[in-house]
């Protein structure tokens, strides 16, 4: 009995920890600014190069902060929601446009609607990094102070709006 | 017949610098031209993640790789530049994870198996040794 007694804790011990493993999505990367201020950043914005968007304007204030552009796919499938949200006043959308090109970008936001308060236009994609995007649309949410509390990466729809940032909101509001 | 085989093989050992991602040296300077390979290749391309940036045609291990560039032109030590990468990426970005406490256990896990393993072993080597030795016919009629 007791020569099974050793693989048998083993195997109970390692069972639990594949399991996790394998429900874990290995390609997601969590961001590194959790509980982080979001990373400084100061980008002329895509309407108008003599304005900018920067941290400032993310402060005192519960926001959203999108980064999309017109080569990914996936801005296109979630827009018509951010365009949803937009018009539900729920939360301040800003956007970083990564990597784009502004008369694709400008065009993309006439077609589609403009959901943002502002949108940076971070041509070289040097901004896009600094906030460790590795794929677009990535969503982040920011608190009053600034501060990044959550990452979202993929397109958003309502369901997932509702199940990963409303909770969020909520606590942050209250 | 063998002279063409070998010609064949050499072009091929040719053709792997052809198809570099980047096109033109990164620096003239070869020791930098060096730091730079040795770094790209051992950062991860986020977006692939089974591939290093060095081998990635996606735009963001270009862009990693023009800021690596751009800060080995800066003067920035390794270390430097490793811990830019790791403070907006994680310590997933780099195939040779820094050695600190949250990768300890990624670092030590393989000597402790091995370790784990060889006093099992030993154990069980121990154990047998005490068995007595047997020639004959057991119990049941077999040979052994």
């Amino acid at each position: 009995m007791n020569r099974f007694l050793l693989p048998l804790v083993a195997v109970l011990i390692i069972i639990p920890i594949f399991i996790l493993g394998l429900q874990s999505d290995p390609s997601e990367l969590p961001s590194q600014y959790i509980g982080k201020p979001a990373p400084e950043f100061s980008l002329p914005t895509l309407a108008d190069p003599a304005k900018t968007f920067s941290n400032e304007d993310l402060k005192g204030q519960v926001s959203l902060v999108n980064i999309w552009a017109t080569w990914c796919g996936g801005c296109r499938t979630e827009h018509p929601f951010l365009m949803e949200l937009a018009r539900s006043n729920t939360i301040p959308i800003y956007a970083i446009n990564w990597r784009d090109n502004r008369p694709a970008a400008l065009s993309f936001l006439e077609q589609l609607g403009n959901a943002y308060v502002a949108s940076g236009f971070d041509e070289d994609g040097r901004v896009g990094i600094d906030w460790g995007a590795y794929g677009a649309p990535e969503t982040f949410l920011i608190n009053e102070e600034g501060t990044v509390v959550y990452r979202f990466t993929g397109p958003l729809n309502r369901t997932l709006w509702e199940q990963e940032f409303v909770p969020r909101i909520a606590e942050l509001k209250k | 017949m063998m002279a063409r085989i070998i010609a064949a093989l050499a072009f091929m050992t040719l053709s792997t610098s052809a198809l570099a991602i980047d096109s033109e040296q990164a620096f003239d300077d070869p020791e930098l031209q060096a730091r730079y390979e040795k770094l790209v290749a051992e950062v991860r391309c986020v977006t692939c993640q089974n591939q290093n940036i060095k081998d990635s045609n996606a735009f963001i291990a270009s862009d990693l790789r023009r800021e690596i560039r751009r800060m080995i032109g800066e003067g920035k030590s390794n270390e430097e530049i490793k811990s830019f990468l790791v403070t907006r990426y994680g310590d997933f970005v780099l195939y040779r994870p820094r050695f600190e406490g949250k990768t300890l256990a990624l670092w030590i896990a393989p000597f402790l198996l091995v370790l784990f393993g060889g006093f099992a072993l030993v154990r069980v080597v121990r154990h047998r040794m005490t068995l007595p030795i047997e020639d004959g016919p057991d119990a049941n009629g077999d040979i052994r």
